[in-house]
């Protein structure tokens, strides 16, 4: 052997304790819906992993019916200090069986299991501990000095982080004394019937909780469902804007964290090679599959070609292949329908003269896979730099002057993340100021926690999860 | 100020005074510790088996500069190291042999007469170690002397009091000036991380160490703590990675102090493989400045072919 190649290093599958069907959790109790059994692909090889039953209109109205009497006989009533008690109980217990979720989540979703051990799992767990801290101290929170719950509250999530959005969702509206129906994507329930299970071990009061598996239909009839008091929707804006006109007028409140064009500026006075590494955690993280992902760099031109230099040597050295592989850095691309949508975007770079270029690694030869892809001499009327790509695509633009920065940042019908690259504190705050951006990361991109809110502007949507603001969107104030 | 020899004249102009120093110095791109450490310890997370782990090993023991540095260091203790970097583990022939032994000046002469006929090259550390308190001159002689006595590479110290009072140009002098009294033997510029404490001086110093024409900058003496570290160790990768860029010239690492366990000469190999590239994963260009991390080389290696793991008996203890 004359160079290094790492052998494989698979994290056993067997740790997923995978089952050949899954069911729904409804009123404390898993049973078979009427909805017509869905079959989930693992992404890398795609071999069926298991059956799951779905909802149909009936079973929506039944777990929602159950969320209603759970809110009013149990939940609302009992004292925040024993919501908190169920919370952490759920934390600890999404820890112990943290290895399990991961593999569970990588084999279903296609990340590398890298990001479900070292990132989404302990952020799942954090998010319920953030919000366990929360519950017997709403008085505090700044709503008045006895801020109430909403009722029961309706969520549709996606399928990037689909354990983590679960978290982001269900913590928040407990922890505030909500109940909750909620609807992983049809790419990814596993996970969240997991949680259900331990939702279930943590003996949850029945109905506080209930998960329904289902596609697009399920999710219209569960926000549309008269039942429902609070909507929270995360996923795509083409989706959010039917979801806020079918809402309007109901008197529902409503959440909705939609898609994102992020930029990612890059000043001369940048640390380099941190400025890569942002860059690179900022686009190729789970694939490029994050709503707030930095998909467009704007570097200033007096530095671009040793940036370009220096990112490409970055990224050719990702290791892009089975997901389980404890050294793969990007995974596979979640569904065909979104590997198809990938090309096809790609393709217009191509067409509108971006010039392209591609990692050299090698992918695997089944299972969806996209290798990263850095296009240059983009400009902002190309669609590769106006829509979301939602895949490892990243499109370089540059700028002259710190006001060009921030007109190209901010020309986008999206808002909702931005970095900033720069030695000069000064400058980091006139950014911040003026990005239409509800994050902004200085020196760093792609980090969460459940302390810091995080939500959109504009066509990214509203409202906040995480902090003290996250609370406001289940409370009524 | 003097210039070194050969300096590619896209960098001649840093080195013209000491107010060009400076300036090519402080404005190199800043390291943003955060970001720096974070990606450190992703790397880090590198799973390492099978034929890979040993490979790694059998790598990472031909990278070893086998290290006593001791006030109690006596000719006997020397030629049992010398022995010891000829056949790590004497039952098993096949291992590599170390890339060096290191030593103070007045014992090189024991190490040249007990490595005579082998590849493994006499290291010894040089220029008032492990302070570089002293003067020019007698750290010229201290130089002159090691490589008399039969040194092929001689470990020098900056002297980090100049450095770190913005005294560039002096501390770019005495590098240049050892760099001639070394003659044909290969110089490592120890920067002392652990006393420069920021990232920022630590790239500074890399590249003042380069441009002064060290064939390898070196983290720590191994004296003073906080050692090499797997961010520092980062941050000068980088920098022999940019030099390689603009100069087309490969300059060496070393990483010196306190990596005594396998894993983390491992992770070592990872962060050299991936921020510079697999260009370096040689003795050529990537050293440990090491004493125990040696035993745990070999008994990892044992483990890796006979699949269980033995004590620490069934290696030599020199």
């Amino acid at each position: 052997m004359t160079t290094w190649n790492y052998a494989p290093a698979p994290e056993n599958r067997d740790i997923a304790k995978l089952r050949p069907s899954y069911q729904m959790f409804v009123d404390g109790r898993f049973v078979d819906g009427e909805g017509e059994p869905l079959k989930t692909i693992n992404p890398a090889t795609e071999e069926v992993l298991a059956e799951v039953s779905t909802a149909a209109e009936s079973d929506v109205d039944t777990a929602v019916q159950a969320a209603r009497r759970a809110y009013e006989r149990t939940w609302s009533k009992m004292p925040g200090a024993e919501r908190a008690k169920y919370l952490f109980r759920i934390a600890r217990m999404v820890q112990e069986r943290a290895r399990e979720l991961a593999v569970l989540e990588s084999l279903d979703n296609g990340k590398p299991i890298r990001e479900s051990r070292d990132v989404d799992i302990p952020l799942v767990a954090a998010h319920f501990f953030h919000h366990a801290g929360w519950a017997d101290k709403l008085a505090y929170a700044g709503y008045g000095p006895d801020p109430r719950p909403l009722g029961v509250a309706g969520q549709v999530i996606p399928w990037n982080f689909p354990l983590l959005m679960a978290a982001w969702k269900i913590a928040p509206a407990l922890a505030c004394g909500n109940t909750v129906v909620l609807k992983p994507a049809e790419t990814t329930p596993l996970t969240a019937l997991v949680l259900a299970e331990i939702i279930q071990q943590a003996d949850l009061p029945p109905g506080v909780v209930n998960i329904l598996p289902g596609a697009g239909d399920v999710g219209s009839t569960l926000v549309n469902h008269p039942l429902v008091n609070k909507v929270a929707f995360t996923g795509s804006t083409e989706v959010g804007k039917l979801i806020q006109r079918s809402l309007a007028g109901t008197g529902k409140k409503v959440t909705l964290e939609l898609g994102g064009k992020a930029a990612n500026v890059v000043f001369d006075d940048a640390p380099l090679d941190q400025a890569v590494e942002g860059i690179v955690n900022g686009i190729f993280f789970n694939q490029g599959h994050v709503c707030c992902a930095g998909s467009r760099v704007l570097v200033q031109e007096s530095i671009v070609e040793e940036l370009q230099e220096k990112l490409q040597y970055r990224v050719a050295t990702l290791r892009v292949g089975d997901p389980l592989d404890k050294n793969t850095d990007l995974g596979a691309i979640n569904s065909k329908q979104q590997l198809e949508k990938i090309v096809e975007l790609t393709d217009s770079g191509d067409e509108e003269g971006a010039q392209r270029w591609t990692s050299p690694c090698p992918l695997p030869d089944k299972g969806f896979f996209f290798a990263p892809t850095v296009f240059s001499g983009v400009s902002q009327a190309m669609r590769i730099a106006r829509e979301e790509i939602f895949g490892p695509v990243l499109s370089v633009l540059t700028f002259r002057t710190p006001d060009e920065a921030l007109a190209k940042a901010n020309n986008t019908p999206y808002g909702l993340s931005a970095g900033v690259w720069t030695e000069k504190g000064s400058r980091i705050l006139w950014m911040a100021q003026r990005l239409q951006a509800g994050v902004v990361w200085a020196n760093t991109f792609n980090r969460f926690d459940p302390t810091a809110p995080f939500g959109g502007y504009k066509e990214s949507g509203f409202g906040r999860e995480g902090g003290r603001a996250g609370l406001e969107a289940y409370l009524d104030v | 100020m003097t210039t070194a020899t050969e300096l590619p004249a896209e960098l001649a102009d840093a080195t013209r005074d000491d107010a060009s120093l400076r300036r090519f110095l402080h404005g190199l791109p800043g390291v943003d510790q955060v970001g720096v450490e974070q990606r450190s310890a992703a790397l880090a997370t590198r799973s390492i088996k099978k034929q890979s782990k040993l490979w790694a090993i059998d790598t990472a023991i031909g990278m070893v500069d086998l290290t006593t540095l001791e006030g109690a260091d006596t000719r006997g203790r020397v030629r049992s190291l010398c022995a010891k970097a000829r056949r790590p583990d004497p039952e098993r022939p096949d291992v590599p042999q170390v890339a060096a032994v290191c030593v103070y000046p007045d014992l090189v002469e024991t190490a040249a007469e007990a490595l005579r006929g082998s590849r493994i090259h006499i290291a010894s550390v040089a220029t008032a170690f492990p302070s570089g308190r002293s003067s020019r001159a007698v750290k010229i002689a201290d130089t002159e002397f090691a490589v008399q006595a039969g040194a092929t590479e001689v470990d020098m110290v900056i002297d980090r009091g100049a450095f770190l009072s913005g005294r560039y140009g002096e501390v770019y002098d005495e590098i240049v000036a050892v760099r001639r009294a070394c003659g044909p033997a290969h110089l490592k510029v120890i920067l002392e991380t652990g006393e420069l404490v920021t990232y920022d001086n630590v790239r500074r110093a890399s590249w003042l160490a380069l441009l002064a024409g060290g064939d390898v900058i070196k983290t720590s003496t191994g004296k003073v703590s906080p050692a090499a570290t797997l961010p520092v160790t980062h941050v000068m990768l980088q920098a022999v990675r940019d030099w390689h860029t603009i100069t087309g010239e490969h300059r060496g690492v070393k990483a010196a102090g306190g990596i005594r366990a396998t894993k983390d000469a491992i992770r070592y190999l990872v962060a050299v493989h991936e921020v510079a590239g697999p260009r370096w994963l040689t003795p050529e260009l990537f050293r440990f400045g090491a004493s125990s991390l040696l035993n745990d080389l070999l008994m990892q290696r044992r483990t890796q072919l006979e699949g269980h793991y033995s004590g620490p008996n069934y290696v030599t203890v020199d």
